[in-house]
């Protein structure tokens, strides 16, 4: 076969595929569903009472129009990144994790009590790298350790992992309130607030500028998207995770661990997760307080879904995700539209990304050559 | 001459990539059998869900009784006096034989010459929706159909728990339940034992005597032959012929089927076996409901030659195969291939021990559809060089490998990287039969291994076995295909429920002997 | 429901009463604690059984349901909405209010399960997925109109929450309510009676209508019941549809028979318990409502603990915190789906978009 014919269809590099995709409508449907999920969340703003112009004008003003605010916008799409990882990551092995809140919640309560206890238990001061690597490298553990237990229950047992994972989250929402309210809560005779201590500076992640918020985590965010995307495509461990993803029976027949990748696979979509815990705690906010994640674990199924699972995709929907929470406020400020209504666009986007037909049909674009699987209901 | 009861006229539907039926035309007269020929994809299906409103035509009409009819739904067809028992039996497993025959013509409660009252009637209709479900009527009439026709069955049994022989009686009964004149059978032999197809055919011949007209969908020439009044063959979404039995015969049928002269023999020279490469002795097996499918099987297979697994489906013979190669666990007995016992082993231990394997359910096990062909041809043996190098994949390996066997195998595709569901399934199994043949192998075990599969496709396939066969290679191959197993096997061994009831020399096997034990006869002792 | 599941329902659930019996009986007397906490119970139970019948339509009909609990959200925000506004825009006594707000719940939950249809039939969106954009819109949109509406000045309500028209009032149910001591767990508010009413509803025209016989068919083999000439599409729609209506009911009652007052979130995982509840009931309506008690009983010992919190002994001073009793709904849920208490058999094709 001649070599031109070929190149269409090799298999997609980190960036080439993406470039490839946006051809063949992959990239564009994404960006039609945005756009249709703005001009809906435009008639409610306008329904609202307010104007959609001077909103969206705001929201971008908010979230790109300085220094800072970039800052804060790349603050913002830190936990995005790794969560959306989480869920992408499971997703390409054929399950579907809705429990990153709950993982990233005990991933932070856990590296908080690194940070601020461990070295009073200890009884000496740690050096500060090996202090961070410890609160991070323990709540990522926690964070995959959590997600493992409906890993093994649906490996074992059959449980479905879409009900464990939910269950795992009231668990540990009850869990990190019963904690942060009795035994971690910051003994400071101010505090009436469900909140831990602040850590050590020993355990503190640096920024990356003087001044502004924006730190290390958003690098390290950014390597663990690439180090997923190499993961999956490029080691025989991604191959498998693919494969039972893809057809959980071929890979037995393949003589793969089925099992054993089920676990794996949601241990490490958890301990990314935990990731997105641990470093808010780390290197923004120096402790953890109860209801400090804004549904992180929630909007990741939506950035997941968005970025088509692919680590960059994933990379890309943080981002705009994090514009639209960074830029609200500046939104509301200048329009009197309460914040709450990016979650209204952020469920449609949502919709329009799942329900892909749905813009297919309204902006006559032709059916995906191979259609994305995602989950197999209960049997599965 | 008697009456045409149904007509097509100018049949034509296309599929994305594919004209399933180009201007066909067919026609049934009253009370005949008329049998419609062809190969897997020549179309014959598409046309009978046409005619039965599963599909509508993009072009063509449908004559009934001499009068244009606009079919569009079944419950159109079924209006129309037509029924239609499908290749994959339309029955729902869990519930009893009369809920499955009267779904979707219901009687009701009270219903019986009474004009509903007021708040049933008009736009309350629905409010019938909720009306008690009569059964005993429906109990009544599906024991008067099945004596009428000797058609034998319980309508109280759970329709799950019937053999597949009773189950495709429930479905002809369900179609005269609904008054079927036209009644369409879509490969109803498939699952049938030899003398079960003969009580089909008897019974068919009992429909047509009473006034039925029968369309008989087939690729099987003898069949066609015993039972039918007419044959139409189609190729490739057209008809080619239509011919009448007597003036026809097999060889004549299969040039006509696939459009030049087929060898209905396979050629093969005679084996020579060398020791045992697999040696099964008392193999126990359960499914998933814990019951015994395997009942202490025990055989052996020997280097350059072929053992033949013959048996209708459903006899334990996915299971004793998912048991050898260790998709299943076994309850007791032992498996030794190749010296090394691999019984109660992971997938991965089998294979290693030698074994390459063509599964039942290609699209389930054997391939991931969503993958390219180069990820499929790596799918058993990723992790080893040289498509792996410690936990990295050698993607420029795995493409060099690809691009060979895809020219070795004939298979036809525009590149290695076009995603294997694109693949035609003759294609999509020779990527299977590449993959499984071009690693060293001792032992191959290929269950249903042309089931669907077009006649080119099938003839590359048998080859490929014999040559396996004569490099010394052990075979053990499954098929519900009687010809098959008798044109291969060298050795021929009969499953009955989960027991091999006899082995025998292929040179001894007929037929008829070969069918008595698959439905359970018992062997003389010798 | 087989005997197992039935006597480990009857085990628990007596195992739940029982503790609250051995810590409050030297208070007050086991045969009220008794029937208090049967009354609470069932009364808990409600948007549990209604969510499960809810999960029960749609997956009998081959669609998986996850979004139980946005349409429960929804139906109670739409419901209380629907209740205030009559109440205080057009001045509707109490009762009418309060009906009309049980009707615009079951249609805020009858438009979504019809969203659900569009996206899982229509579209032939992975169903789970359209689960969770159900969850995630409903959140949203509850979200952000109560903001609006109750706490931004220029809305119709003058940013605050007006005065709520009260919650369902108690009915009696003559003669079995006068009875002595267990009177009281007949006497319950009308959601919950209209639930149980549901269950045996649900029950008869599942196994014994026409429409229960089709809708069963489309969810184990549609294609089976196509060749019949039945309307996959139309089935799966319509008992969807009805799925939701049933989930907005069950959202009713958090904000217009259990609270006066809606809250964000407030559903609580509510509609994944009630999934679960249906699960462990094999998908029936009995077993569905049996299994609901479960998770009712554990709440109404988490609340009936409460009243017995200083009785609570030392070595069990854990019941006292309601974080960690709290828990046992989610964990027993788990440990349900685990299937060691029997294996679950979802209709053979729940899930499964129907191409033709």
């Amino acid at each position: 076969m001649p070599e031109t014919e070929e190149k269409k269809t090799k298999p997609q590099s980190f960036l080439s595929g993406v470039l490839q995709e946006a051809v063949s409508g992959s990239v564009l449907v994404p960006l039609l569903a945005i756009l249709t999920a703005m001009i809906l969340g435009g008639v409610v703003i306008a329904m609202a009472g307010g104007n959609p112009f001077a909103a969206y004008l705001g929201l971008a003003e908010g979230a790109f129009g300085s220094a800072k605010a970039w800052s804060e916008t790349a603050v913002w799409a830190t936990p995005y990144i790794f969560a959306g990882l989480a869920v992408a990551l499971a997703f390409k092995g054929g399950l579907f994790n809705i429990g990153a809140e709950g993982q990233l919640a005990l991933g932070a309560v856990v590296s908080a009590w690194i940070g601020y206890a461990l070295p009073d238990i200890l009884g000496i001061s740690l050096p500060p790298v090996i202090h961070v690597l410890l609160a991070v490298g323990i709540g990522m553990l926690t964070g995959a350790f959590w997600a493992a237990i409906p890993g093994w229950l649906k490996a074992y047992t059959g449980g479905h992992e879409v009900i464990n994972t939910i269950m795992m989250n009231y668990i540990a929402l009850n869990m990190t309130s019963f904690l942060l309210n009795g035994p971690m809560k910051d003994p400071s005779p101010t505090n009436v607030i469900a909140r831990t201590p602040l850590i050590a500076e020993s355990a503190r992640m640096p920024v990356l500028f003087e001044g502004y918020r924006v730190h290390w985590g958003f690098v390290l965010a950014l390597v663990i998207a690439f180090l997923t995307w190499w993961l999956l495509q490029k080691t025989t461990l991604g191959f498998e995770i693919r494969t039972v993803g893809a057809n959980p029976d071929a890979a037995k027949y393949a003589g793969i661990n089925v099992k054993r990748i089920i676990i794996l696979t949601m241990a490490l979509s958890g301990m990314l997760a935990g990731m997105a815990g641990t470093v808010e705690v780390t290197a923004l906010n120096y402790r953890h307080e109860l209801g400090f994640s804004v549904g992180y674990g929630f909007d990741a199924i939506a950035i997941a879904l968005l970025g088509k699972t692919h680590p960059l995709g994933v990379v890309l929907a943080s981002i705009l995700f994090a514009a639209m929470r960074n830029g609200a406020t500046r939104m509301q400020f200048l329009t009197q539209i309460p914040v709450d209504v990016i979650s209204v666009i952020q469920a449609l986007i949502l919709l329009f990304v799942a329900a892909d037909a749905i813009v297919r049909y309204i902006y006559r674009i032709r059916a995906p050559e191979e259609h994305l699987t995602l989950t197999r209901g209960w049997g599965g | 001459m008697t009456a045409t009861v149904l007509q097509a006229k100018g049949i034509t539907k296309e599929f994305p990539g594919v004209l399933a039926n180009d201007h066909v035309d067919f026609d049934l007269r009253e009370g005949e059998i008329h049998a419609l020929l062809g190969e897997n994809g020549a179309g014959k299906s598409t046309l009978m869900n046409i005619i039965y409103g599963l599909y509508n035509q993009d072009e063509g009409e449908i004559i009934i009784n001499g009068q244009p009819s606009n079919i569009t739904t079944p419950n159109d067809a079924i209006e129309y006096g037509i029924g239609m028992v499908h290749q994959h039996f339309m029955l729902i497993p869990v519930f009893r034989v009369t809920e499955n025959i009267m779904l979707g013509a219901e009687t009701l409660h009270r219903d019986k010459n009474r004009t509903p009252p007021f708040w049933k009637r008009g736009i309350f209709e629905w409010v019938r929706q909720l009306d008690f479900l009569e059964r005993r009527a429906v109990t009544k009439k599906v024991s008067e159909l099945s004596h009428q026709y000797g058609l034998d069955i319980d309508p109280d049994a759970i329709v799950g728990d019937l053999p597949v022989g009773v189950q495709q009686r429930v479905e002809i009964i369900k179609a005269l339940y609904r008054n079927a004149k036209i009644l369409i059978l879509d490969e109803p032999s498939a699952v049938l034992t030899p003398q079960e197809v003969e009580d089909l055919f008897r019974i068919m011949r009992e429909l047509t005597s009473r006034g039925v007209s029968i369309i008989f969908i087939t690729h099987k020439l003898k069949e066609v032959l015993a039972v039918a009044d007419r044959i139409t063959v189609m190729r490739a979404g057209k008809v080619v012929d239509t011919v009448i039995p007597e003036e026809s015969n097999e060889q004549k049928l299969a040039s006509l089927m696939v459009g030049r002269d087929v060898l209905l023999k396979v050629d093969k020279k005679t084996a020579h076996p060398k020791g045992d490469v697999l040696t099964v002795s008392d193999l126990r097996v359960v499914d998933h409901r814990k019951l015994d499918v395997v009942r202490g099987v025990s055989f052996n297979v020997r280097r350059g030659e072929i053992l033949g697994i013959a048996g209708v489906q459903g006899n334990g013979q996915t299971e004793l195969i998912e048991a050898l190669t260790g998709l299943r666990p076994t309850r007791s007995g032992k498996v030794i291939l190749a010296g090394k016992d691999v019984t109660g082993k992971p997938p991965r231990v089998v294979t290693e021990a030698g074994l390459g394997h063509i599964p039942e359910d290609r699209q389930r096990h054997g391939l991931v559809l969503s993958y390219p062909i180069t990820d499929n041809i790596m799918l058993c043996t990723y992790y080893l060089p040289p498509f792996a190098k410690g936990f990295t994949i050698q993607q420029k390996a795995v493409d060099e490998v690809t691009r060979q066997l895809i020219k070795a195998f004939d298979v036809r595709t525009p590149s290695p990287f076009v995603i294997t569901s694109k693949l035609s399934g003759g294609n999509q199994q020779k990527v299977i039969v590449a993959r499984e043949l071009s690693r060293p192998v001792n032992l191959l075990i290929a269950n249903q291994p042309t089931r669907g599969l077009d006649v080119g496709s099938i003839e590359y396939i048998h080859k490929e076995i014999i040559a396996m066969r004569d490099r010394g290679v052990g075979v053990l191959l499954v098929s519900a295909e009687l010809d098959e197993i008798l044109s291969l096997s060298d050795r021929i061994a009969v499953i009955y429920r989960g027991e091999i009831v006899t082995t025998v020399d292929a040179k001894d096997a007929t037929r008829e002997q070969l069918g008595l034990w698959m439905a359970g006869a018992k062997p003389e002792s010798a | 429901m087989d005997w197992r599941r039935f006597s480990f329902i009857a085990l628990i659930i007596a195992t739940l009463f029982g503790i609250v019996v051995s810590i409050g009986h030297e208070q007050t007397s086991p045969a009220i604690i008794i029937t208090s906490m049967l009354a609470t119970t069932i009364a808990v139970a409600t948007p549990l059984t209604l969510g499960a019948l809810s999960g029960v339509y749609c997956e009998r009909a081959g669609v998986v349901n996850i979004g139980i609990e946005g349409m429960m959200l929804s139906g109670a925000f739409f419901g209380w909405l629907a209740a205030i506004y009559m109440n205080s825009v057009f001045n509707f006594s109490t009762m009418p209010s309060l009906l009309i707000g049980v009707l615009a719940a079951m249609l805020a939950g009858g438009a979504f399960g019809w969203l659900h249809a569009l996206l899982s039939v229509t579209f032939k969106v992975d169903q789970i997925i359209g689960g969770t954009v159900i969850n995630m819109l409903a959140i949203g949109i509850t979200g952000f109109l109560n903001r609006q509406l109750f706490f931004e000045k220029g809305s119709i309500f003058g940013g605050q929450v007006p005065h709520a028209p009260g919650v369902l009032p108690r009915i009696q149910l003559p003669i079995l309510a006068d009875i002595p001591v267990v009177g009281r767990v007949f006497d319950q508010q009308p959601i919950a009676i209209t639930a149980i009413l549901l269950v045996f509803l649900t029950h008869y025209i599942l196994f014994f209508t026409r429409w229960g016989l089709r809708t069963r068919a489309v969810g184990e083999h549609p294609r089976a019941a196509d060749t019949v000439g039945i309307n996959v599409r139309k089935v799966r729609y319509a008992n969807v549809i009805i799925g939701g209506l049933m989930a907005g009911l069950g959202g009713a009652y958090f904000t217009l028979e259990s609270v006066p007052s809606f809250e964000p979130l407030m559903t609580n995982g509510r509609g994944f318990i009630a999934l679960a509840a249906m699960i462990f009931g094999n998908w029936t309506p009995i077993g569905s409502w049996a299994a609901a008690l479960i998770f009712g009983a554990a709440q109404a010992m988490q609340i009936n603990l409460q009243f017995f919190r200083e009785m609570i002994p030392a070595q069990w001073a854990f019941l006292q915190q309601s974080y960690i009793v709290g828990l046992a709904p989610y964990i027993l849920t788990m440990i349900i789906l685990t299937g060691i208490i029997g294996k679950n058999v979802p209709p053979a094709a729940d899930g499964l978009p129907y191409e033709k």
